[in-house]
């Protein structure tokens, strides 16, 4: 392994564009043969773009530069093409089929059969020897809902090991396992190395890199920034931070004084399990506050439990086995479903507006009055529909939607537009408490402003903000306080004076300091 | 650029109208199917379509479908779907019948007595719909076997017939004629009525729509929805006048129309009901009580269940085991004729009225005109599926995903 005179890999000059923004400028990667790369940046950097490109998710033609696999020049025009050439990308989510074998989905799609006729017996018979390379020894016949998480990744793995890998991608790999499975793949990736393979990996755990990363590249807003070779000189985990963060706050941020006031809401010792796995625990003994007029900012890198702890907050939206205490004004409140805390003042902002905020086969009107239908209704039910216009133009005007009515589809508005169509939402329910969960994401600079505005009057009119993001000069540009998050816990609880995104992302990156004790 | 917008400034306008058109295009296929249908079945049945009698019989024969599509297409907006409401029909019947000519219960107690019923048998589906979460093609599959069962039971295989005049006349009744010949005055009267409730509601919304500075359609449209509208009602109310009169279907339907239209257009539960089909999650994290609107659903699914039980039973005089089979079909089709989306979220309670007018027209001019009813079943399936293939293609068209 330590005869590492040849890259495997030579990525040059990656530029990869999507409408309207530049996700990747002029990228170069080199990967030394039978190295571990890591690829380390904020959420939103680039990384998996990057990785997708390699892949050919994002055939060759859609992006420019070039790609250099094994001394040749390679233009993979889909996944078939990067695997065969022996490129396996190994994606945060896993792509297993829950109710077939562990056999049957590491064949998937490359099927041991004779005649035409699938073999089983060869089929389960290499499965097992595949599996043994990575360490498991569960039946090739088990179904892979009957295995945990960690173990499916290892699945994978086998998976990636029977298409002759040579180069392994594994994004976010660690990201939902528990502390020993992760120890566990961190030793198979190391094992895999002695037998030759190399292995890119996107991770934030920085103390993971640490332990097996030969080098590492750090990308920032598109960019590589800059490769750092882990055997060279010692370099720390502040070292890396630096990378990451180092950026400038522009002046993208209104300015904005803040009123603050009594404490609105106050949230005690909350703990959050996994709806399924409910061994796993995502948010652990959790305290929060904010007060009238206060923008409070929760960082954390994906997988902290962000959206985790605001959706459990709103009306147990996510997760199982819930604790803990609300309080609003110092009174004690029951939150448990959503109607209840939209009742005592609560409004949560889906960070997945598609998904969870709009009705995006309706129209902005209807959207608008949708969480607070009540106060239009008069007698008998019936709501009264032309003031519900009035009000759905009152906020077309006052938050500058784009668009030609308020009969408008919201499906077909940009994502800026439907941002501010799901504030008004919140905004016309009146709410005390705002929880704003990645409010800019998917929208580009110019709406970000005007909405940081908007949240900025809502702070104005004494009611208390909650923002969570991923970008860390945005929450330095906006909020008031700011909370950072990590593997489920609060780590830090800082005013804006005194945190600098190094500080931040520190706290966020902090999670694998924890006692034995820890096991709760 | 000036000059090219002068130039062409007349056929812009053409162009205008046009694309408004286009836009409506939902609406208005539908209503030119509708008339496109009537006009053909006209010619060739050689008038006897129009006919009063033939009118007045297309009204009291589609009647239950019509009602039952009502449901329905509340249902399929939320994004759930019944198949057993023909069963819940046999049963209701059934039971009507046990009530009635068994135990001697007074009919219209045994009205009030079977919308309970129907009402029991919605809260039981709806139960394992929306708080056990079993999908709604599960729930009521079993319905249609469990409530089939039932009427079989209620009936011990056996007919019961027949009913008290006063309760055949829910079905096959008119309201009171006066005046002996020529045109029926009460009937006319009843048109005039509706047709200026319509006109003065439209006129009223619009007035409200200007108080309040929003934008509406335009005024040529306006005008001449209102005239379409105003001039069927009249017409119908003609024809019908110079028969028997008005069917006391016609009134019940008249006013669930009426009701239902109301409460799914403007209605909070009505608009609880748009959110759940257009998402779900959206809806919950909004404060929308999903389940609970889920299962007032199919109650109300099985009230106008039970109620097109009585209308059947009533018309046909009749209490039968195989009472009603194949009648969820006809409504699901009704409802997705009249525009409705499979995915749930768009549907209107006049689109699935005029879709179940469709299927009715077609089943009744293809019986005047003789055709076999394996032609009568293919021929509607094709409808069905060219309905649902214009509304896909209309879709992709404008640019929807």
């Amino acid at each position: 392994m330590e005869n590492v005179t040849t890259n495997i890999l030579e990525m040059q000059g990656i530029t990869k564009t999507f409408p309207g923004v530049k996700a990747l400028q002029n990228v170069s990667l080199s990967v030394k043969r039978g190295h571990v790369h890591a690829i380390c940046g904020e959420n939103g950097a680039g990384k998996s773009t990057l990785m997708k490109v390699l892949s050919g998710v994002y055939p060759a033609g859609s992006f420019d530069g070039q790609i250099i696999f094994e001394d040749s020049k390679v233009d993979f025009k889909n996944i078939n093409d990067s695997e065969a050439a022996g490129v396996v990308i190994i994606h945060q989510e896993l792509a297993l089929s829950p109710y077939l074998s562990i056999a049957e989905n590491i064949f998937l799609g490359n099927e041991q059969q004779t005649r035409g006729w699938i073999d089983w017996n060869k089929t389960n018979l290499e499965a097992s020897k595949l599996l043994a390379r990575v360490g498991l020894k569960d039946n090739p016949i088990t179904k892979i809902t009957d295995i945990g998480v960690g173990k499916q990744q290892l699945v994978e793995i086998a998976k990636a090991l029977s298409k002759r890998v040579k180069l392994l991608i594994l994004d976010e790999p660690t990201a939902a396992l528990n502390d020993e499975d992760s120890a566990h793949l961190l030793e198979l990736i190391k094992q895999l190395q002695s037998q030759g393979i190399t292995s890119i990996i996107i991770s934030h755990k920085l103390n993971e890199i640490k332990a097996i990363a030969d080098a590492v590249t750090i990308i920032r807003d598109g960019r590589a920034i800059e490769t750092l070779d882990m055997h060279a000189d010692e370099i720390s985990e502040e070292r890396i931070i630096k990378g990451m963060v180092g950026r400038e706050l522009e002046s993208r941020y209104p300015d904005h004084t803040p009123t603050i006031g009594e404490e609105l809401l106050r949230v005690e010792n909350w703990n959050v399990f996994h709806p399924i796995d409910t061994t796993r625990q995502i948010v652990k003994n959790a305290s929060i506050s904010v007060r009238a007029g206060e923008i409070v900012g929760i960082a954390g890198l994906m997988g902290a439990g962000r959206t985790e702890l605001a959706m459990s907050l709103f009306g147990k939206s996510y997760g199982v086995k819930i604790s803990g205490k609300v309080f609003k004004r110092g009174v004690e409140i029951d939150t448990s479903t959503v109607s209840k805390a939209i009742q005592h003042g609560i409004a949560y902002a889906t960070e997945d507006r598609k998904r969870y905020g709009l009705n995006l086969i309706d129209d902005i009107t209807r959207n608008v009055s949708g969480s607070a239908l009540g106060k239009l209704a008069g007698l008998f039910g019936f709501v009264d529909d032309h003031k519900e216009a009035t009000v759905a133009g009152k906020y077309l005007k006052s938050l500058n939607i784009k668009a030609p009515s308020v009969d408008s589809i919201t499906g077909k508005l940009s994502g800026g537009n439907q941002q501010k169509v799901v504030l008004s939402k919140w905004m016309y329910a009146d709410p005390d408490v705002l929880i704003l969960d990645e409010p800019t994401r998917g929208i580009d600079v110019g709406a970000k402003y005007e909405i940081y505005t908007i949240i900025n009057r809502l702070a104005d009119e004494g009611k208390g903000v909650i923002m969570i993001s991923s970008e860390l000069p945005e929450l330095l540009g906006v909020c008031d306080r700011i909370y950072t998050l990590a593997e489920g816990r609060i780590t830090a609880n800082v005013p804006r004076s005194q945190a600098t995104a190094e500080f931040l992302m520190q706290h966020m990156t902090k999670e694998r300091e924890r006692s034995t004790s820890d096991n709760v | 650029m000036t000059t090219s917008n002068e130039v062409t400034k007349p056929v812009g306008e053409a162009r205008k109208i046009l694309s408004y058109l286009t836009g409506q295009l939902r609406q208005v296929g539908l209503f030119s199917a509708l008339i496109v249908i009537v006009l053909f079945f006209q010619i060739t049945t050689h008038g006897i379509t129009l006919r009063p009698i033939n009118v007045s019989n297309l009204v009291i024969q589609n009647s239950y479908i019509l009602i039952l599509a009502i449901g329905m297409v509340m249902v399929i907006i939320a994004g759930h779907i019944d198949l057993s409401v023909g069963s819940v029909v046999a049963f209701v019947g059934a039971m009507a019948g046990v009530m009635i000519t068994e135990w001697h219960i007074a009919w219209p107690i045994a009205i009030v007595l079977c919308l309970i019923l129907g009402a029991l048998v919605g809260a039981w589906q709806g139960f394992w719909i929306a708080y056990f979460r079993i999908p709604a093609f599960i729930v009521t599959l079993a319905g249609m076997l469990v409530f089939r069962g039932a009427a079989q039971i209620a009936l011990q295989n056996q007919q019961i017939s027949p009913f008290p005049e006063a309760f055949r006349r829910l079905g096959s009744g008119f309201l009171p004629s006066f005046g002996t010949s020529g045109y029926e005055p009460l009937t006319l009267a009843l048109g005039v009525l509706a047709s200026i409730v319509l006109i003065f509601g439209s006129l009223r919304q619009r007035w409200a729509r200007h108080k309040y500075g929003l934008e509406s359609e335009p005024l040529w449209w306006f005008v001449l929805k209102l005239a379409f509208g105003a001039f069927l009602i009249i017409y119908i109310a003609f024809l019908l006048a110079s028969y028997n009169g008005t069917p006391i279907v016609l009134v019940i339907l008249g006013l669930l129309i009426v009701i239902y239209a109301a409460v799914m257009a403007r209605s909070v539960f009505g608009r609880h009901v748009y959110a759940i089909g257009g998402n779900l999650h959206a809806a919950a994290l909004s404060g929308v009580k999903t389940q609970r609107v889920t299962f007032l659903l199919f109650v109300n699914m099985g009230v106008i269940s039970a109620l097109a039980g009585l209308v059947f039973t009533a018309q046909l005089n009749l209490a039968s085991p195989s009472a009603g089979s194949g009648f969820e079909l006809d409504s699901i089709a009704a409802v997705f004729i009249g525009g409705a989306a499979v995915t749930g979220g768009i549907g209107t309670v006049t689109g699935a009225i005029v879709g179940g007018l469709i299927i009715g027209l077609l089943n009744n001019g293809m019986s005047i005109l003789g055709v076999g009813t394996e032609y009568q079943s293919l021929i509607k399936g094709l409808v069905l599926l060219a309905a649902v293939a214009f509304d896909v293609y209309n879709k992709r068209r404008t640019g929807g995903r």
